[in-house]
């Protein structure tokens, strides 16, 4: 199943390498030329109909993970973090480090050990560590280089009413979506480009918008989902189960009225579910887009994901198939030329 | 020159980023003797240019230093004289307390940073770090003299020459990033012994310390197939954690992370061993704070490398380094660029 | 030179916040559409306007937009939740009136708070007095921005109103357009789009004009108040020739180029140096190969509220010092 198989991918920032295979094997049949540039971008291009405006489907590869930085004398790993993780999360997890996924810990002095306050402040990452079970330095460096890759080790499940546990739903999920597209949509001009880096400041965005230059672009993404009860409504950025986000602004770009407009007319007419993302916190690829060369008009639609860059993000299935939905239609005004 | 020499040179030389003209004629001087052109871009970049034996549609490794330092800025002119300033670049106002200035107006003027004397201050100020806000340069002038021979804007660096200590060490100001120029010079040299097929552009950029304008705009206009960003390290020192050190004498760090081309950097950590030149381990997560950073992000992106020379006690001015390792980084570029042929850029460049 | 104010009082009050420029483009366009040769619009809704000439190609940037409130929650009893679009402060938005495009008013207040000093946007709303969520939403949306409304005062002084941030800076560059005859440089007039949020429209601008000069045209700060943060430029003492803020270092031949002019012009100017804020000069001067840049500033008190105030005096010098730089020969 392919958002399993992307969502156990490795592909921390700046490391998509398996990530990038995979999404490769799966579109290269349904495109008409893809290359991978300079920094590790893939950029496909699927030849349908003109419709005089170039379109740039975009989605993120990279998902946030670890980095070794040391192994100590004991044959401790230490690491750091590679784009927005909370500190807090990191303790007492598994993990797979490494090209071959060595599993390890990120253990965490017992209880009893400690005193009261100890247990009131957060873990710094310099009093964290991996231990893969090694007994000497030595061991350990046998198996292990500093500067390897970490990700959580986080299998697919699907529980609850219609919902889905893995890890980098952020942004995998935009990626099947756009994987989805590229098998299904046969009549329309656009490029697809699987970005790097997004997770460390929109690395990848801005060289592959330089070398295709739309008009327009719509970038796909997972976003932050935190619909607790009894919380004011504007305090919550989206909810699980109403549909796909529809960005208004935030940190990196605010989004253009009319394109944004047509969108939500799009889903109003076709009957599906949609909200606003409430929150004006975060940005993504859409930031460095809309502003290369002579600049464009971009969108960002989004997934919500509960629980956000941790080892258990949770999304709904549902929301997913309304996003791909939404994301078809826009597509066939676009073919028909009515955007 | 000995690139020792050129280096202190460099180092007892003024270049405030944004203010990096006092520094352009030593190194177009400099350069010009190995180089078949040196010329200076819209923004003040220096880029100078060495034909490789390729005929045409040859290969363009661009390798970037940046010339500026961090420095002071003159904001105000007091009642009395005193001037008021603030910084250029990131400056810890710990660092600068007590300090020798040159006030660079329409003439040098020598200058003393003080600020009120401990006897005066309340016990409990004794341990708080005194805000730039509330030092002030003294000049010895009164306003209308200063006023005569300083405008505000006027950029002002720490007075100070490099200080030779034991064996290859030697501390000074603005090593970061002179070292850096020093070991392109290096390179320079060197590549005048060997054959290379590229063609190779040496860039001193401006304003790295502030906005990376320089690297930014040069590699615009270069849009070379490879970028290599020459800059400083952390040196060890005894309450650093060692996991984010690199040790002088070590030889230049080569980046691993997200801001670098993977195989690339295979290809010149294998040239690092062929030819024996020591080379260390830094690991950084994703952009660095360095003129790769810039030149990844180019255009349709550009391939980058960053070498790190080691450096303890880094935006100070008694930054201190092994003029070995400037050396030693200046062999590996240049026998890294020599490796590089329109044959192998491909297969080099793919993922 | 005597300029008439009163283009000024139109100009501060026409709605036109970041990303939605489209009201206050179009009033330009019809001011300056008969003193202009060329007028293009690009995907970011900057109004681009070339006096066509000869010698170096200048982009003069004044931006259009101003900071306001998006409105990302309507609740069940008809109040606004919003967030901001470009730099709002808390405090100074308690109590003060807001506009939409449509015209509704509103006014913006706070949940009671147990520490005022902590007061975030989050904890305050907009009432328009809808008194259902209904009713609210007959006259707003979600997605739909606000701008404080304003009032514009003068005395013989100085002028006092919202968003002299920028529209002072459009106003100079309007002037400046209908003054100018048969210029000697080939000079692009940018009102740029979402300066507030990032220097965005300027970065395109640039990017598309590609000139060999930049001048950015905007308000700055004061240190001529009481108790101000050290701050060397104030109201009345000439046109600001900026040296840096946090965005650019002004080219040094651009800043003296603009400092001779000022002197040999007996235009008084003064030097600014600044420690935060950036202008579009920012973004133009990293532009391809680079663009040499600078920046002429208008001393402004109390930027970013509704009593933006600055000096009659000063205004006139920032369009004399434009001008004679425009006009000027210009050798880099």
């Amino acid at each position: 199943m392919l958002l399993k198989e992307l969502t156990e991918a490795s592909g921390v920032s700046g490391n998509e390498k398996e990530v990038r295979d995979l999404i490769i094997s799966e579109i290269k049949d349904y495109v008409d030329s893809y290359k991978i540039d300079r920094l590790g971008n893939i950029i496909a291009y699927k030849k349908g109909k003109d419709i005089g405006k170039k379109l740039m489907i975009t989605a993120h590869m990279d998902e946030v993970g670890l980095m070794i930085k040391d192994i100590d004398k004991d044959g401790f790993l230490k690491f750091m973090t590679v784009g927005g993780i909370d500190k807090r999360i990191l303790v007492s997890k598994p993990v797979l480090v490494g090209k071959d996924k060595l599993p390890g810990v990120i253990g965490a002095k017992p209880i009893h050990l400690q005193k009261p306050d100890e247990r009131t402040r957060a873990l710094n990452i310099d009093e964290l560590y991996i231990d893969i079970g090694a007994r000497s330095k030595e061991e350990a460096e046998r198996y292990v280089s500093i500067g390897d890759y970490v990700i959580f080790d986080s299998e697919y499940v699907e529980f609850g009413e219609g919902l889905v546990k893995a890890k980098a739903l952020d942004n995998r999920v935009g990626c099947s979506l756009l994987i989805k597209l590229i098998k299904e949509i046969k009549d329309l001009s656009f490029y697809a480009v699987f970005t790097v880096m997004e997770e460390v400041g929109l690395v990848g965005a801005g060289p592959a918008a330089y070398e295709v230059d739309p008009d327009y672009a719509i970038i796909l993404e997972g976003t932050l989902c935190y619909d607790m009860p009894k919380l004011d409504t504007h305090l919550i950025p989206t909810y699980l189960n109403k549909g796909p986000a529809i960005s208004l602004i935030d940190r990196t770009t605010i989004y253009n009225k009319d394109f944004r407009n047509k969108i939500v007319e799009i889903a109003k007419k076709n009957n599906i579910p949609y909200q606003f993302r409430k929150t004006s916190m975060g940005g993504n690829d859409s930031g460095k887009i809309h502003t290369t060369r002579e600049g464009s008009i971009t969108a960002t639609i989004s997934v919500p994901c509960r629980y956000i860059h941790s080892p258990a993000s949770v999304m709904s299935k549902k929301d997913y198939d309304s996003t791909f939905a939404l994301l078809k239609e826009i597509l066939y005004q676009f073919e028909r030329e009515e955007i | 020159m000995e690139t020792k020499v050129f280096l202190e040179l460099l180092s007892n030389s003024k270049g405030v980023s944004g203010y990096e003209y006092p520094l352009q004629d030593t190194i177009i001087s400099a350069f010009s003797k190995y180089l078949d052109n040196v010329s200076v871009d819209k923004l003040g970049n220096v880029i100078g240019f060495k034909k490789g034996t390729y005929k045409d549609n040859n290969v363009k490794i661009m390798i970037a230093a940046h010339m500026d330092e961090i420095g002071l800025m003159v904001k105000d002119i007091e009642d009395n004289g005193f001037i008021r300033f603030t910084n250029i670049g990131g400056i810890d106002p710990r660092t600068i307390l007590g300090q020798e200035v040159i006030v660079h107006g329409v003439e040098d003027l020598f200058g003393v940073i003080g600020s009120k004397p401990p006897h005066l201050q309340e016990p409990s100020e004794h341990n708080k770090a005194i805000k730039m806000e509330d030092m002030i340069i003294d000049t010895g002038y009164p306003k209308e003299k200063v006023e005569e021979l300083v405008n505000i804007g006027d950029p002002i660096t720490i007075r100070r020459n490099v200080k030779n200590l034991l064996g290859n060490r030697i501390a000074g100001k603005a090593l970061d990033d002179r070292a850096g120029v020093a070991a392109l010079y290096e390179c320079m040299k060197e590549l005048n012994k060997i054959q290379h097929e590229a063609d190779i552009y040496f860039v001193t950029t401006v304003q790295e310390e502030v906005s990376m304008a320089g690297a930014l705009v040069s590699s615009y206009k270069i849009n070379p197939d490879i970028g290599i960003a020459v800059d400083v390290g952390f040196g060890a020192t005894p309450e650093l954690p060692i996991s984010t050190t690199i040790e002088l004498g070590k030889g230049p760090a080569i980046t691993l992370g997200g801001n670098i081309h993977p195989n690339l950097r295979k290809k010149l950590v294998d040239i690092a061993k062929e030819y024996n030149i020591p080379s260390q381990v830094e690991v950084t997560p994703g952009p660095t704070g360095t003129d790769a950073r810039a030149m990844q992000i180019t255009r349709d992106g550009i391939p980058s490398l960053l070498l790190s020379i080691p450096l303890r006690y880094m935006h100070t001015s008694v930054e201190l380094l092994d003029v070995e390792d400037v050396r030693n980084t200046g062999k590996l570029l240049a026998f890294f660029v020599a490796s590089i042929s329109n044959d192998n850029l491909e297969g080099l460049l793919c993922y | 030179m005597n300029i008439n104010f009163s283009l000024l009082k139109e100009l501060v009050g026409i709605y036109g916040p970041a990303s939605n420029e489209k009201t206050i483009r179009e009033y330009i366009t019809k001011e300056i559409k008969d003193y202009v040769d060329e007028i293009e619009i690009d995907s970011l809704g900057n109004l681009i306007a070339r006096k066509k000439g000869n010698g170096k190609k200048i982009m003069i940037s004044a931006h259009m937009d101003q900071i306001g409130l998006m409105v990302i929650d309507i609740d069940e009893k008809g109040f606004l939740r919003f967030t901001n679009v470009g730099g709002i402060s808390p405090f100074i938005s308690i109590s003060q009136k807001v506009v939409f495009e449509n015209g509704t008013v509103g006014i913006i207040y706070h949940e009671p708070v147990d520490d005022i000093s902590k007061l975030k946007l989050s904890n305050m709303y907009i009432d328009i007095g809808a008194f259902s969520k209904e009713e609210a939403e007959k006259k707003v949306s979600i997605g739909d921005i606000c701008i404080y409304k304003t009032e514009f005062e003068e005395n013989e002084n100085v002028v006092f109103t919202s968003y002299l941030d920028d529209r002072v800076g459009c106003f100079i560059a309007i002037e400046a357009i209908k003054k100018i005859n048969n210029p000697i440089n080939d000079l692009y007039f940018v009102f740029s789009t979402q300066e507030e949020v990032g220097l965005r429209g300027a970065k395109t601008a640039a990017y598309k004009i590609d000139p060999d000069i930049g001048i950015a045209l905007d308000v700055t700060a004061h240190g001529d108040t009481p108790k101000a943060k050290r701050f060397a430029v104030g109201l009345n003492k000439g046109a600001a020739i900026k040296v840096k803020d946090n965005s650019i270092i002004c080219h040094p031949k651009i800043r003296e180029l603009l400092v001779n002019i000022a002197k040999e012009n007996e235009i008084p100017y003064q030097m600014e140096v600044l420690e935060f804020g950036g202008t579009d000069s920012g973004a133009i001067h990293v532009t391809k190969e680079g663009v040499p840049s600078g920046v002429i500033s208008i001393p402004t008190r109390y930027v970013h509220s509704t009593v933006e105030m600055a000096s009659k005096n000063d205004i006139i010098n920032c369009l004399k010092l434009l001008i004679k730089f425009l006009e000027s020969e210009i050798n880099i």
